[in-house]
């Protein structure tokens, strides 16, 4: 069992120059299923920068959680070729090379908010006292110090799926995968959450490869944001987006803003507009 | 106060209502023996004295409550527990075998489990034979099991446990099965992501997971068990136990022991199921469950 090493805290610019985390060339899948094979993804080509955050966005069926599972090493592709980290999704898993935010909090129920912030710690061997001292700092980190005792039913859904975020953080991984983390959570509450995402973002430096379906989520979040579309599962077109480091939640009723929303949302009209014809 | 409005008072009142109901029973069942007598003697017997009679007859064909409780309290309280004649005697003899082979029984049933969740072939080679082999009637079975450990030199206590063993394995296998399936796939996938070797998947996963399934097949376990071993203590000849008392108490016509033997063994079958039941709520309590 390795111990995962602590990478010192504060990154250097220099370290997180642009260097390519995730690269997919040609990248297809093909479920087979009962009703025949479904292509959930067709001639995928992305490269995601060190630091970035990049949003996929698209309606249901166009694939983007399906590109964050072969990401993850969660789904095989049927063809093309994938690195995470200059290594196979595989080894990258194995090495533990991201942390993995789904869609519910899934927290272990029998397990306190700190015993489940420890669960990744324990499985990768990591000794009890510097457990302790991350689940400390991780809870800090996404604003649940005092709540290490309490058991997730205690917890708000918001609460819950922060804490799901401190678990994903507290081995320290450089790339944050997030399935759609805030959407089952109400617009007040999801609000908030993108404010503090943005900041831990800000802080940590880390990469973050963000699954939504809110326009205004992925413009507010990300760098780049990747419109897709199903019916093969594609990317349609990939948007540049970058409002600036320091951004509030007002930064929604600019002309900038607006402007980028505008074409996230014309490009997802566009992908989607020959399906409709025939629905 | 809590308590007496949703423990004593309803359970206080299904249980008048049995004892009114065992009492009527008894003096319709009983009737017609007391009316038998009555005509052979050639007397006519009142009303009054007819029901009362009828509740304390030597060999009633249904015993008044009060008669198989005055049998516990002689046999429990006042014959000295090392006597064969003492209930608290036959009882540990039943106890004891019960125990273990639940014990046993329960161990079996989680090692099968274990065996058929990680293994497809298991699961499709060993589930029909698990089922199949609850269909054999036990009382056909049991006599078989002691027979043939007797002759291999194996007596006393485990031939017996072993009919419960035989019995409790059953709802531990099949509940722990489905326990051990039990985590979504969202935690499952979690684990996968943290690259977590099976040991590590089954410790803090499937087994945290099945807990609440455990408890649940070990109360209908612990129940099964007990029968399996009076069952168990009917074909050794009625030496010794609970099934030993009621089958003397059927050679010889003592109803009144043999009620006394089947109440006593209802009380152990609830303290049992009780006892599993308040285990389940403190490992509960430590697992956070919501109260």
């Amino acid at each position: 069992m390795t111990v995962v090493a602590l990478r010192p805290k504060a990154k250097t610019m220099a370290d997180a120059a642009p260097k390519n985390v995730i690269d997919v060339k040609d990248l297809s899948l093909v479920f087979q299923t009962n009703d025949g094979p479904v292509n959930a993804l067709s001639n995928i080509n992305l490269a995601v920068n060190g630091g970035e955050f990049v949003s996929f966005i698209g309606p249901s069926g166009c694939g983007k959680t399906t590109l964050l599972r072969v990401i993850a090493d969660l789904e095989q592709p049927t063809s093309g070729t994938i690195s995470v980290n200059g290594m196979t999704p595989s080894e990258a898993r194995q090495k533990r090379g991201y942390g993995y935010v789904f869609q519910a909090a899934a927290l272990y129920p029998w397990r306190t908010i700190g015993g489940n912030i420890s669960l990744p710690l324990e499985v990768m061997g990591v000794p009890k006292a510097e457990r302790k001292e991350r689940i400390a700092r991780n809870l800090e980190l996404v604003n649940l110090s005092g709540f290490e005792k309490k058991f997730p039913w205690q917890l708000s859904g918001g609460m819950q799926q922060r804490a799901s975020i401190a678990r994903a953080l507290s081995f320290d991984p450089d790339l944050l995968l997030m399935d759609e983390p805030f959407g089952a959570l109400d617009e007040i509450v999801r609000d908030h959450l993108n404010e503090e995402l943005l900041k831990l973002w800000a802080k940590t430096q880390k990469t973050v490869i963000f699954v939504t379906h809110s326009i205004p989520e992925a413009v507010f979040l990300s760098t780049k944001i990747v419109v897709m579309s199903p019916r093969p599962g594609r990317i349609h077109e990939i948007i540049d987006c970058n409002l600036g480091s320091e951004r509030t939640l007002d930064i929604r009723e600019t002309p900038k803003f607006l402007e980028i929303a505008h074409r996230v949302r014309d490009g997802l009209r566009h992908g989607h507009s020959y399906d409709e014809a025939h629905l | 106060m809590n308590f007496i409005r949703n423990s004593v008072i309803p359970v206080g009142t299904v249980l008048i209502a049995i004892l009114a109901l065992w009492y009527v029973f008894a003096v319709i069942l009983n009737a017609p023996f007391e009316r038998d007598q009555a005509a052979r003697a050639n007397t006519t017997i009142s009303t009054r004295q007819l029901i009362a009679n009828t509740m304390a007859q030597e060999r009633p064909v249904l015993p008044a409550p009060h008669q198989v409780a005055a049998e516990i309290r002689k046999t429990v309280f006042d014959i000295s527990p090392t006597s064969k004649r003492s209930l608290v005697y036959h009882g540990w003899v039943t106890l004891s075998s019960t125990l273990l082979g639940f014990g046993l029984g329960t161990l079996l049933g989680i090692l099968l489990a274990i065996a058929i969740v990680h293994s497809r072939t298991l699961d499709k080679s060993l589930m029909p034979w698990i089922i199949t082999s609850q269909t054999v009637p036990i009382l056909a079975i049991a006599p078989m099991i002691i027979v043939v450990l007797n002759a291999v030199n194996i007596t006393g206590l485990l031939p017996k446990a072993m009919i419960s063993t035989y019995l409790s394995f059953f709802p531990v296998a099949v509940g722990m099965v489905k326990g051990l399936r039990s985590p979504e796939i969202m935690h499952l996938d979690l684990m996968r992501t943290y690259n977590a070797s099976k040991a590590q998947l089954f410790w803090k996963l499937r087994w945290p997971a099945s807990m609440p399934y455990l408890f649940t097949s070990m109360k209908i376990a612990v129940a099964i068990s007990l029968v399996g071993a009076i069952v168990g203590e009917l074909p050794t000849g009625a030496v010794a136990g609970i099934g030993a008392r009621l089958l003397a108490g059927s050679y010889y016509g003592q109803t009144v022991q043999i009620w006394a033997a089947l109440i006593a063994a209802a009380l152990m079958a609830a303290v049992l199921v009780s006892l599993i039941g308040l285990i389940a709520n403190m490992v509960n309590r430590r697992m956070g469950v919501r109260p």
